[in-house]
């Protein structure tokens, strides 16, 4: 196992910078560039020197030592100044011992994985944690992160266990005296983890979007003010993460914090019959990206006659805009009424998450979906009675080892990579 | 004085041992089974049946192999019985009772008939290892028996020591001697050891019984024997009584406890789970008003009767207020009081998958001494040991099973890899791969392989390459015929109209489906034998699961073919905790396979096990 080192913290200046090196040379490492390390688990002022004994910074160095750090192997960490010349110098002091090589992305939490300190899921967790922009994710990604997807497989695995032996038991023990009748017990018991099973697959949806971002259409007309609301929102002190520049012509994206929930409004081309092809295709679009959005809200303009507008895609929200003129609705150019429409988006996704659980991956998904399909076959045999006892049995394995591929304890090579890719560099 | 050398010498004439030294000598090894009474080859220490769940699959492979197990049981089964008959197929298991006396003759015979093997009745008292080798062993006598390897078969007589309420003798069975010179030429060579303890129920005077208040258990009118050579029963079919303890027996037993052997304290040796004694059952299961008791005839001429669910230790005026207040027994004659027994067994951790002693080359354990319970787990290992044995003494690779191939190797591996935390029996739960190692394909899993070896006979050839072709024959019949799902609901099949064509394996993969529909269909297949029948069905409804299992086995098969070197040092890696080193210097697997099923491995670990491997083989090449 090579020695491997990396920038922990985002690369720029800063106050402080970590660097951490893991592996069986690190202490050796670490007593080269600091002189003398402190014991394990604490902290030391040092003077950190190259080969030639050149100072390259004074920093906090901290020591641990095999199993108790976060890989799980040796690991020094330097608490540097957080200039990207310093950091230079002390990687390049690093690289030169030559018992090092830089970490590849995610390497570190890869250790952590394969010395069992942490299981799959929480891999992912944290990678969410360190990918979360709003108190929502924030809080979903602690609740991954602290094992939530591990106890969650460990009760389900425990009554499919026991599931499992009461069949058993009437498979090796029919000639002693063993209760003949398993059958409620074991209905009962897969019943019982169909049921948290669907808990997760019918929050899931929710989670996911809490992690990934919840999308909010703005629909309307042309001329209805959508992208002056638009850009109203992007205008506002809340929290603005990003914008976006848009695919289409006077596309806006803009991706906000939105009570602890992120969300993206999203600019499309006003809706009517297209009078050339190339708009049409403009307005087909808007239709099913407002289709794909998890919200949709409707703009009309209220100084107009509208006449019968259809909209062609489900509405949640609408609002008449132009106050300013007519006295009703909103107005998107001088921002009246938009703190109410705002908060009934909030509400409206609000409600939505109050549903998530803690599934928030595909992958969790997959899991779960395949662990319910083995079950509700399990269940399937087990009615047709005795002569499917072997088979049942078989089925209630394969499902626990569903379950258990959602903390990765089975099979993991395969999802390894796909995962670490996400990770940057030092973590 | 000194005998002629032999290639393989054995140790014990037990279940383990006759299965070994037949094996040997069938493999072509000049063996020996040195046994301190000739007449008690064969013997059953405790229960007179052969077989069950787990059990009996075991005895089928052994049989599929060339062993004398399975003949010898359907030569002495006196009442045959298919456990688990309406269950599916892959958890049926064999099971009769034999007459102890025709047993015992049975397997004396089958001994006696085989080529190349001689039997020599002494107590061995030493092994004799030279250059770090099994040489040799020597008799109690001064004699020295001069052999390449050593089947150990001692089975419970290793510093054996029997109780019966607070009286002790030593014994490896009632009646018999222990061996204490030999156990002690083990603990010197510093073996891990534990100590083991098993219980037996009073015999009762079958006379003494009031057989017709009772109920009856028949015998299968459509028996299932173990022998693949075997047809019919050999000796006529008896039924066994069933009885019940009642609240008076659990009484008696409650107010003696501090007597019984195993719960006055006097015993130190770890019990069976699965088959505990009357003591267990009344303090275990207090909530229980009767437990049930078959009462097994010992033979068919005998009037012995082996009162199975009554394993005790109490002492002998207890036993006989506990039988008699159990309806049917009110007269019942104690012929010999019930007792426990505990002995020395070696932690078979130290063993290599072929059974052989790491420490000391050239000397296989087998039986109860590996911290087994049971006449089949113990001859199914006396069958790999014998030989394994042969094959060292010609120089020639071990056979290994894998778990994937049989339930012995299932057994083999979880004894040298897990060890033993209580007396190790088999049950079909242990198999991962349950639904491929059936009892009634044992042969086509193992027979092949044991003609390679050159372990059978020809009878058993020929039958089985006339089988083997019988069911080729039959499978292409049934895989030649298509079906619209149309066509087969008008056989009467149940099944969905999904336009899928289906061949007549498919069809006959519909659990509902009985062979009278599948002759409608395809009368070219009437023509086949009842029993080949009967087997492409079995095949047929398993089939899906076994393919969806063979996946997982080419994985487990890889990391088999992944062999860890005998030389590798595991104390020079770094990165491995501690407590890992600790077992895999314990355990020493053989295979990255074996390795991964240590408890507490981590992936990790395995990596660097195997980065280690290709280190070392770079360096070397």
């Amino acid at each position: 196992m090579h020695t491997i080192f990396a920038l922990a913290t985002a690369r720029g200046k800063s106050g402080v910078a970590i660097l951490r090196i893991s592996g069986p040379s690190a202490h050796e490492i670490g007593v080269r560039l600091a002189g003398r390390l402190p014991l394990a688990g604490h902290t030391a002022l040092r003077r950190l020197r190259d080969s030639d004994g050149a100072l390259l910074d004074e920093a906090l160095v901290l020591r641990f030592d095999a199993p108790r750090s976060f890989t799980g192997e040796d690991v020094v960490e330097l608490q540097v100044h957080g200039s990207i010349a310093v950091i230079r110098a002390v990687e390049a002091a690093i690289a030169q011992t030559k018992m090092v090589r830089m970490a590849e992305p995610g390497e570190f939490t890869r250790r952590a994985l394969l010395n069992g300190h942490l299981d799959l899921a929480q891999v992912e967790g944290l990678s969410d944690l360190i990918a979360a922009e709003t108190e929502a994710q924030r809080k979903q990604a602690q609740q991954l992160f602290s094992g939530g997807m591990r106890d969650f497989a460990e009760i389900c695995r425990i009554e499919l266990i026991r599931a499992t032996a009461l069949i058993e038991a009437t498979i090796d023990f029919a000639d002693e005296e063993v209760p003949v009748d398993v059958s409620p017990e074991v209905s009962a018991l897969i019943d019982k983890v169909i049921g948290r099973i669907d808990a997760q697959l019918d929050g899931y949806h929710a989670a996911e979007r809490v992690r990934s971002g919840f999308e909010v259409a703005i629909i309307g007309p042309p001329n209805a003010g959508k992208s002056t609301l638009i850009n109203k929102i992007a205008g506002r002190e809340i929290a603005i993460i990003s914008e976006i520049a848009g695919t289409t012509r006077d596309v806006l994206e803009v991706r906000v914090d939105l009570d602890g929930l992120p969300v993206t409004f999203l600019d499309t081309a006003g809706l009517r019959d297209a009078e050339d092809a190339i708009e049409q295709i403009g307005v087909t679009r808007a239709r099913s990206r407002a289709a794909d959005a998890d919200v949709r809200v409707l703009l009309i303009d209220g100084s107009q006659e509208q006449g019968d507008f259809s909209p062609g895609v489900t509405v949640d929200l609408r609002y008449m805009t132009k106050s300013d003129l007519t006295g009703i609705g909103i107005s998107a150019l001088h921002g009246d009424g938009i703190d109410q429409l705002l908060r009934d988006v909030s509400a409206l996704l609000s409600e939505r998450v109050s549903g998530m659980t803690l599934a928030s991956h595909e992958r969790h998904r997959q899991a779960l979906e395949r662990a319910k399909a083995l079950l509700v076959v399990a269940k399937t045999v087990f009615q047709r009675g005795d002569d499917g006892a072997e088979i049942l049995a078989l089925h209630l394995r394969d499902a626990v080892g569903a379950l258990d591929s959602l903390i990765g304890r089975v099979d993991v090579e395969a999802v390894l990579g796909e995962i670490f890719a996400q990770f940057c560099i030092g973590k | 004085m000194k005998h002629d050398a032999f290639d393989v010498v054995v140790i014990g004439g037990g279940h383990a041992g006759a299965e070994a030294a037949h094996a040997a000598a069938r493999a072509g090894a000049k063996t020996a089974l040195v046994t301190m009474r000739k007449e008690t080859i064969g013997v059953m220490s405790c229960n007179p049946a052969i077989g069950g769940l787990g059990k009996g699959h075991l005895v089928r492979e052994i049989d599929a192999m060339g062993g004398i197990m399975g003949m010898a049981a359907d030569r002495s089964g006196i009442q045959f019985r298919l456990l688990n008959r309406r269950k599916g197929p892959a958890v049926r298991g064999p099971r009769t009772q034999s007459d102890r006396a025709l047993y015992k003759a049975a397997i004396q015979s089958l001994l006696s008939s085989q080529e190349g093997l001689s039997i020599i009745e002494g107590e061995v008292a030493d092994l004799i290892v030279s250059k770090g080798q099994i040489s040799g062993v020597e008799l109690a006598d001064g004699a020295v028996v001069p052999c390449r390897a050593v089947v150990l078969t001692t089975g419970t007589f290793l510093n054996g020591v029997i109780h019966i309420g607070d009286q002790q003798t030593v014994g490896g069975r009632i009646g018999d001697k222990p061996s204490v010179r030999l156990a002690e030429r083990l603990r010197a060579l510093d073996l891990p050891l534990g100590r083991l303890k098993t219980g037996t129920p009073p015999r009762l005077r079958a006379s003494s019984i009031a057989w017709d208040k009772l109920e009856m258990q028949p015998a299968d009118e459509d028996p299932a024997l173990f022998s693949f050579l075997s047809d019919r029963p050999y000796v006529r079919q008896i039924a066994c009584g069933i009885t019940h303890t009642n609240q008076q027996t659990h009484d008696i037993i409650s107010e003696n406890l501090s007597r019984s052997a195993m719960y006055g304290g006097h015993i130190a040796g770890v019990g069976p789970r699965y088959c505990p004694s009357i003591e267990d059952k009344i303090v275990r299961f207090a909530d229980k008003s009767s437990h049930q008791i078959f009462l097994e005839p010992e033979g068919l001429d005998s009037d012995t009767v082996y009162p199975n669910g009554i394993s005790t230790s109490l002492p002998e005026d207890v036993q006989h207020a506990y039988v008699h207040s159990i309806f049917g027994l009110e007269r019942a004659e104690i012929l010999q009081p019930g007792y426990a027994i505990e002995y020395d067994f070696v932690d078979p951790q130290s063993l290599d998958p072929s059974l052989q002693l790491r420490a000391v080359p050239g000397l296989f354990l087998a039986g109860q001494i590996n911290g087994t319970t049971g006449y089949e787990e113990a001859a199914a290992q006396g069958l790999m040991a014998g030989l394994n044995s042969a094959r060292l003494a010609q120089a020639a690779a071990p056979v290994i099973l894998s778990r994937a191939q049989a339930y012995i190797g299932v057994m083999i591996d979880d004894l040298v890899t897990r060890g033993v935390a209580e007396p190790y029996r088999m049950f079909t739960s242990r198999a991962e791969y349950r639904l491929s190692l059936r009892a009634d394909n044992a042969d086509q899993r193992l027979t092949g392989l044991a003609d390679q070896l050159g372990v059978i006979g020809s009878a058993r050839r020929e039958r089985f390459h006339a089988k083997m072709e019988d069911l080729a024959a039959g499978r292409e019949v049934l895989e030649g015929a298509r079906f619209t799902p149309r066509e087969a609901s008008a056989a009467g099949i149940a099944i969905n109209q999904d336009g899928q064509r289906r061949n007549g394996m498919d069809l006959l993969a519909f659990s509902d489906v009985d062979l009278g529909q599948i002759d409608a269909l395809i009368p070219g297949f009437r023509q086949f034998t009842t029993e080949t029948r009967a087997q492409l069905a079995t095949e047929a409804l398993y089939k899906t699961y076994v393919e969806r299992q063979q996946r997982d086995a080419a994985a487990l098969q890889r990391d088999e073919a992944q062999a860890i070197p005998a030389s590798i040092n595991y104390g020079d890696i770094g990165g491995l905790s501690n407590e890992l080193k600790g077992k895999l210097q314990r355990v020493k697997p053989t295979t990255l396979a074996q390795a991964g099923r240590i408890d507490g491995m981590t992936p990790a670990a395995l990596a660097l096990i195997l980065s280690r491997i290709r280190q070392d083989e770079r360096r070397s090449a």
